[in-house]
């Protein structure tokens, strides 16, 4: 911007100094907006948690006040869950079935993204094209038909469901860890190949140290989906002793909370113990989650 | 399927290297296609079988024709479920990709405690869906809840989250935004592929922080948004667990138990509940198709706004 002949150039200087002045209170505001909106969320974020792990810990009658700091602080909440339910056995099951579910399906996914990725044979981008497109169906589709099968096998009432379907791969986890093979330079085989080593060998000694990250990725995320799964335990498990944690809380749900025997406590209780390993697991598993996300969300 | 026969047919063609190459790739993908028969391409056709029949698994199916189909016509419950879901899907997603689009770009100027913020959103996201529920029965208490005593303090008179029936649906809509924080991260890691020259040759070009946004940031991340749209879409059409945790199973729930009752549930407690194997069955293939049509519409109209780098 030109100053006009008729301004004096101190005049101008104190245009500028205000100009700037004016676009620093600007700043600053902006800056402060920022910093309010973001804290502002983050509370919005945490308070179900803080509300939670609070109740989880008054006494019955206090349950519901709403007060940040449970006083008495009612630690027997958490003793009293044990007792009410065989919260042990459920916390067992859902380990065993997520290390089952979670072992089944990074190593068939393992495999057959190693057949997808490094073979090449006619036939073969299409049959992949067909792996993605089974992700479209709806689960209720094959829901009943699978439920038969298993109940023509007598699986039904026992785990084997929950995680034996995993030994066939699953179709969005074929597909990230082939996004990882596929990153590999193909030299790396090829000179393995002239050194004698077979396809297994080349996969097993290769392929998969190299992709460690993409494994673990699977494990985790394939954990987390079987240790929050509701709808396979509603189908498949009556026996209270076979329930996995989410279906176990909503056992006690029904019973001690809406329409039960109003005990609150109990079942917030509960949540948090389903909820904890979880977060944990986060924390532990941080980096993988956020590559796994970032991953799924590449166009293949 | 041709291609298979094209395999079949490349066979006496191909040298042995090529066939061992083949032989080798088809062993690593064979539990997949074994798996594909049983538990996918089966279970479809069983499905689509059942659907004109009559079946309660103790009795053998009975071919009832298209009864089923025109069940469907005529039951109120599911004309309600399926408007409950869309009515949830036509809320949930818009509102879903604006928030995790807003909250990404509030991440997305954060410097150095970007992590921290990044895992307070995501939280939710891990949180099982049962605990959700649970939880989330009190969030919404139109007495007690947090988010009405929120409203008081602002004057508010909140409404009935969890038991009036025109508040039921927009309380579990606002549920569903506790959980956008898996969409955060994808937006947030598409905002950090944004080219910063971009930025820069449009504030040369003069263009404010809002012309910035719309013709530089959306186009450029369209591809992200595009596939969230689908996978949202297609996911809040067959909402299941939280609602069935706070409004279904052993207890009467009141006016949840028709306004709550979306498509999946229903089609659940046809199945599981009432044994009714061969309507559940259509109801799944009626579902199926919705999707299909949903998805490949906004499959054409992408093309009119996603951006392809290279495409």
């Amino acid at each position: 911007m030109s100053a006009s002949a008729s301004t004096s150039l101190p005049d101008v200087q104190r245009q500028q100094a205000e100009r700037l002045r004016r676009a620093e209170t600007i700043r600053l505001i902006e800056r402060a907006v920022f910093i309010a909106l973001l804290i502002g969320c983050t509370i919005l974020f945490f308070a179900p948690f803080v509300w939670l792990v609070s109740a989880s810990l008054k006494v019955r009658a206090e349950v519901f006040n709403n007060e940040l700091i449970p006083d008495p602080v009612a630690w027997e909440n958490y003793v009293n869950v044990w007792q009410a339910a065989p919260v042990l056995a459920w916390l067992k099951n859902s380990v065993v079935v997520g290390f089952l579910a979670a072992i089944a399906v990074t190593a068939s996914c393992a495999a057959i993204a190693f057949g997808f990725s490094y073979f090449r044979f006619p036939g073969r981008d299409a049959l992949f094209g067909f792996v993605l497109a089974t992700m479209m169906l709806p689960g209720a589709v094959t829901m009943v038909p699978v439920f038969l099968i298993w109940n023509g096998l007598g699986m039904v009432n026992t785990q084997v469901p929950l995680w034996a379907g995993n030994l066939f791969g699953s179709a969005f986890y074929i597909f990230l860890i082939r996004q990882f093979y596929l990153s590999l330079p193909r030299e790396l085989f090829e000179a393995a190949r002239v050194d004698g080593a077979t396809f297994f060998q080349i996969w097993r000694h290769i392929a998969l140290p190299l992709t460690r990250t993409a494994l673990i990725v699977v494990f985790i995320f394939e954990f987390k989906a079987s240790w929050t799964d509701l709808i396979k335990p509603l189908i498949y498990l009556y026996d209270n002793r076979l329930f996995t944690l989410p279906r176990g809380l909503k056992a006690l749900l029904d019973q001690f909370g809406q329409g039960g025997e109003m005990q609150w406590e109990i079942v917030l209780a509960a949540s948090v113990i389903v909820t904890v390993p979880m977060i944990v697991i986060f924390f532990l598993g941080q980096r993988y989650f956020m590559e796994g996300i970032a991953t799924s969300g590449l166009k293949g | 399927m041709s291609q298979l026969w094209q395999v079949v047919r490349l066979k006496g063609r191909t040298t042995p290297l090529q066939r061992k190459e083949m032989l080798a790739g088809l062993a690593f993908i064979s539990p997949w296609i074994v798996g594909f028969f049983i538990f996918t391409a089966g279970p479809m056709v069983a499905s689509l079988g059942l659907a004109f029949t009559d079946y309660d698994v103790l009795n053998p199916p009975k071919f009832v024709g298209l009864q089923n189909f025109q069940a469907l016509t005529t039951d109120p419950r599911l004309g309600l479920s399926l408007g409950n879901s869309i009515f949830y899907a036509v809320l949930h997603v818009p509102l879903a990709l604006t928030v995790a689009l807003a909250l990404a770009l509030l991440l997305n100027r954060v410097g150095k405690a970007a992590g921290f913020f990044r895992t307070a959103f995501y939280l939710p996201s891990i949180t099982p869906a049962v605990a959700v529920g649970t939880l989330w029965l009190w969030i919404l208490n139109p007495r007690i809840g947090l988010i009405n005593r929120g409203l008081a303090l602002l004057g508010i008179a909140g409404p009935g989250w969890t038991t009036d029936p025109n508040w039921i649906k927009p309380g579990i809509v606002l549920m569903s935004l506790w959980s956008v924080g898996g969409t955060v991260i994808l937006y947030l890691a598409a905002l950090r592929n944004v080219p910063p020259e971009l930025y820069e040759a449009a504030r040369i070009d003069g263009a404010n922080s809002w012309q910035q946004f719309r013709r530089v940031t959306i186009p450029m991340i369209s591809g992200t948004i595009f596939f969230t749209l689908v996978v949202n879409t297609i996911a809040s059409l067959q909402i299941f667990t939280e609602v069935y945790t706070m409004y279904f199973g052993n207890m009467n729930s009141g006016a949840a138990s028709s306004a709550g009752l979306f498509y999946n549930i229903y089609l659940f407690r046809q199945a599981f509940e009432f044994l009714h194997m061969g309507y559940a069955s259509a109801m799944a293939w009626l579902l199926f198709i919705i999707i299909l049509i949903l998805t490949v519409i906004q499959l054409r109209t992408s093309r009119r706004w996603v951006y392809y780098e290279g495409g």
